[in-house]
C-alpha cells in the first residue's frame, strides 16, 4: 500500500533536539545523504541565540524536483526527535501533516509519546543507551539519523557512512559514529498505528 | 570505504559538494586565488572566515592570513595589500561592517579592486544577531559594487566572478558580494565547484595597482588632498568623482559579460542585472531581493494556477542600480509590489521600493506600486506570506492604493 506520504514529491523533515546534542551537525549529513540517494535537499537550522541544553530545531526538505525556497518547515511529514525530554518542552507535532512518522529517542513505548492522529507510524530508538555505550555521553544526534534511513529507506547506510565521512569529526569521533549509525538503523522498532493502538 | 562521489551536472567543474552558504563562498575564495586575506569574524560571517581561515591553514589557499584587532584594521590592511598589487578577500556585516565604515568609504574612492562578502545582517538596535539586509542597504550610496544572491551555488559562482568584475580596467571598483545572513549562509545544499584551471582562465592574469600603488619603483602620491575652492582642486575631484561614476556605469556592461562568460564555461546561467520570471503575458509582479525569491517564485507559481497573471522580477546588482534593465522589466506589467528585506526609514518604504518609483518615473509609465517589508531580523518569508503580498498587488491594480508599506511578518 502506498501512503500519501511516499505519494509526496517533497518532503519536510523538522529535527528536534537540545543545545550541543548535534542536532544542526546531523542535519547536514543526512543532507549529504539525500544527495547521495539523487534527492534535491535544502537544510537549515533555526535561528536562536545557541547555548547548551537549550531546545534547538533543524529544518530540511528534499525532492526528487528542484526545490527553490529557503524557508523554515512549518508543516512536516517527518519529525526527528534525538532528546528524550523534547517533547515536554516544546510542541514536536506543531503543523503536522497527515499520515506523517515520528522518529523519536526513547526507551518507552509508542503509547506513552502521546501522537496526535495524524502521526501514523512511529520508529523509537533507545538512543540515549546507545550513546552511552558507543560515545560513554547521551549523544544521540547520528544514532537517531540510523533510526531515519530505517523509517524512511530513502537514505542508506553507506549514504549516510558517506555523509559522516564528510563531517570532520574530531579524534575517534568518526569510528564511533559509523558504529552510531549502524546501531540506531538496527535497533529501531518501527511502530504502525492501527486505531488506538501500535503494532 | 570510499565515499560515493556526487554525480556533476555541469561542464567545468571539479566536484560536487553539500555545503552552506558560509562554505561555499569560501571555496569561491580558495579558487579565486588571493594574494592576502584579513578577517574579523561576526555573526553570521563567523563560519565562512572560519573556513577561509581552515583553508590557508591546510594549504587550500596560499594567501597571506592577517588575524587583526577589527574590521577597521582588517580593511585598512587589504588596503595597502591591494596598492603592493594583491589580490584580497575579506567577509564582514552588520556592527562589523559599521566598525569598518571610514576605511570603507576610502576603498572605491581609490579604486581598489576589493571583494569582501556581506553576510548581511540586520541593523542594531533593537539587539538582533540575525539576517536582513539593512547593513548592506545603509551602505549603497559608498561607491561599492554590490550584487545580491540567490541561491547557495550563486554564492560561490558570483563571488568567483566578483573578481573578474572589480579588477575590470574599467571598473577598478570593490564588490560586495551579498548573501542573507541564516537564510543562505547557513543554508545547506548541494552545489558544483568549478575546476581550478578553468576559473585561472576565466580571471586571467591579475593586474590590480595599474593605476595607484605603492610601488618603490613607481613613487606616487597616493590619495592627495584633493578640492577646495580654489586652483585646480574643484576641476580636479570632480574629475575623481565622475570617474568613480563612469566606473559604476562601466561595470554593469562588465557584469553581464562576466555571467555571459561563466554561463559559457561552466553552465550555469543566471540574470546578472535583473530576472524576469513568468512576465511576459503578467498584469502585475512582485519584485524581489536575495533569497526570498525562491519562495516568491513557488507563490507566483501557485497564484498562476489559479490563473492569476502575476510575474516576478528579481534584482541581482543593485549598485550600480540597472535602470535600463528594471525599466524594460517594469514596461510589461500594471502595477507592482517591492518587497524589500529592510528599511528606508526616510521614505517610510524599503530602499528597493524607492528605487523602483524613481525607474518608473525615469520610464514615463506611473503605475500602481506598493511595499512591502518582511523577513527582518532573520524572519522568514514564505510562500504564504509572498501569497498576500500578491493578492495585495492585485488590489493596486483594481485602483486600491497604499501609502504606508505592509510590513509582511507584523502578525507572525
Amino acid at each position: 500500500m502506498t501512503t500519501a506520504v511516499e505519494q509526496k514529491i517533497t518532503h519536510e523533515v523538522r529535527l528536534h533536539g537540545r543545545g550541543g546534542q548535534g542536532a544542526v551537525l546531523a542535519s547536514k549529513i543526512l543532507a549529504k545523504a539525500l544527495v547521495l540517494s539523487g534527492q534535491h535537499v535544502t537544510a537549515i537550522p533555526s535561528f536562536g541565540f545557541e547555548r547548551r541544553g537549550a531546545p534547538v530545531a533543524a529544518f530540511m526538505r528534499y525532492s526528487n524536483r528542484p526545490i527553490r525556497a529557503v524557508t523554515n518547515i512549518y508543516a512536516p511529514d517527518y519529525i526527528i526527535c534525538i532528546d528524550p525530554s523534547i517533547p515536554k518542552a516544546v510542541d514536536i507535532f506543531a503543523g503536522v501533516q497527515p499520515d506523517s512518522t515520528l522518529i523519536q529517542a526513547t526507551r518507552n513505548s509508542a503509547e506513552s509519546l502521546n501522537c496526535p492522529a495524524a502521526v501514523t507510524r512511529v520508529v523509537l530508538c533507545d538512543a540515549i543507551a546507545i550513546g552511552m555505550e558507543v560515545f560513554r555521553r547521551p549523544i544521540t544526534n547520528t544514532i537517531m539519523l540510523g533510526a531515519f534511513a530505517k523509517a524512511t529507506g530513502i537514505v542508506t547506510l553507506d549514504g549516510l557512512r558517506a555523509g559522516l565521512e564528510s563531517a570532520n569529526f574530531r579524534d575517534a569521533g568518526l569510528e564511533q559514529n559509523l558504529i552510531a549509525v549502524e546501531r540506531g538503523f538496527n535497533e529501531s522498532i518501527v511502530k504502525q498505528r492501527q486505531g488506538d493502538t501500535w503494532v | 570505504m570510499a565515499t560515493p562521489a556526487l554525480k556533476l551536472k555541469h561542464p567545468g567543474c571539479a566536484q560536487s559538494i553539500v555545503c552552506d552558504g558560509n562554505e561555499a563562498a569560501a571555496w569561491a575564495v580558495a579558487l579565486a586565488r588571493p594574494d592576502v586575506v584579513a578577517v574579523y569574524p561576526i555573526t553570521p560571517q563567523s563560519s565562512l572566515v572560519e573556513y577561509v581561515s581552515q583553508f590557508i591553514a591546510d594549504g587550500k589557499i596560499e594567501a597571506e592570513l592577517m588575524n587583526v584587532e577589527g574590521e577597521h584594521s582588517v580593511l585598512s590592511a587589504l588596503h595597502g595589500a591591494a596598492l603592493a598589487g594583491g589580490r584580497t578577500y575579506t567577509a564582514t556585516c552588520g556592527p562589523g561592517l559599521a566598525f569598518m565604515f571610514e576605511p570603507y568609504w576610502r576603498t572605491p574612492g581609490m579604486r581598489l579592486p576589493i571583494v569582501a562578502s556581506l553576510v548581511t545582517r540586520d541593523g542594531i538596535t533593537p539587539q538582533c544577531v540575525w539576517g536582513g539586509q539593512q547593513d548592506a542597504m545603509t551602505m549603497k550610496e559608498t561607491g561599492w559594487i554590490q550584487i545580491y544572491c540567490e541561491t547557495v551555488q550563486e554564492v560561490l559562482d558570483t563571488t568567483v566572478m566578483a573578481y573578474r568584475i572589480a579588477e575590470h580596467h574599467d571598473v577598478m571598483l570593490p564588490v560586495n558580494i551579498c548573501h542573507d545572513g541564516n537564510y543562505l549562509s547557513y543554508g545547506v545544499t548541494q552545489v558544483e565547484v568549478p575546476e581550478q584551471s578553468a576559473v585561472d582562465d576565466y580571471l586571467g592574469e591579475k593586474n590590480i595597482n595599474w593605476h595607484v600603488a605603492l610601488d618603490p619603483l613607481r613613487p606616487m602620491a597616493v590619495d592627495p588632498l584633493t578640492g577646495g575652492a580654489g586652483g585646480p582642486g574643484p576641476a580636479k575631484f570632480v574629475a575623481y568623482r565622475k570617474g568613480l561614476c563612469q566606473g559604476m556605469q562601466n561595470a554593469l556592461g562588465v557584469i553581464e559579460q562576466a555571467h555571459a562568460d561563466w554561463a559559457d564555461i561552466f553552465g550555469r546561467d543566471y540574470a546578472p542585472l535583473v530576472e524576469e520570471y513568468r512576465l511576459d503575458d503578467a498584469d502585475y509582479a512582485l519584485v524581489t531581493i536575495g533569497s526570498m525569491t525562491g519562495a516568491a517564485k513557488d507563490a507566483v507559481d501557485s497564484a498562476r494556477e489559479r490563473g492569476r497573471k502575476v510575474g516576478l522580477i528579481k534584482i541581482k546588482t543593485f549598485r550600480p542600480f540597472p535602470v535600463a534593465a528594471m525599466t524594460r522589466a517594469l514596461r510589461k506589467v500594471r502595477a507592482v509590489g517591492v518587497v524589500d528585506r529592510s528599511v528606508h526609514y526616510g521614505w517610510d518604504c524599503g530602499p528597493l521600493y524607492q528605487e523602483v518609483l524613481s525607474c518608473l518615473y525615469r520610464a514615463g509609465q506611473p503605475i500602481a506600486a506598493g511595499s512591502f517589508i518582511g523577513g527582518l531580523a532573520g524572519a522568514d518569508l514564505t510562500e504564504g506570506h509572498f501569497a498576500r503580498a500578491i493578492e495585495r498587488t492585485a488590489q493596486l491594480l483594481a485602483g486600491d492604493e497604499f501609502d504606508s508599506p505592509v510590513w509582511l511578518n507584523e502578525h507572525d
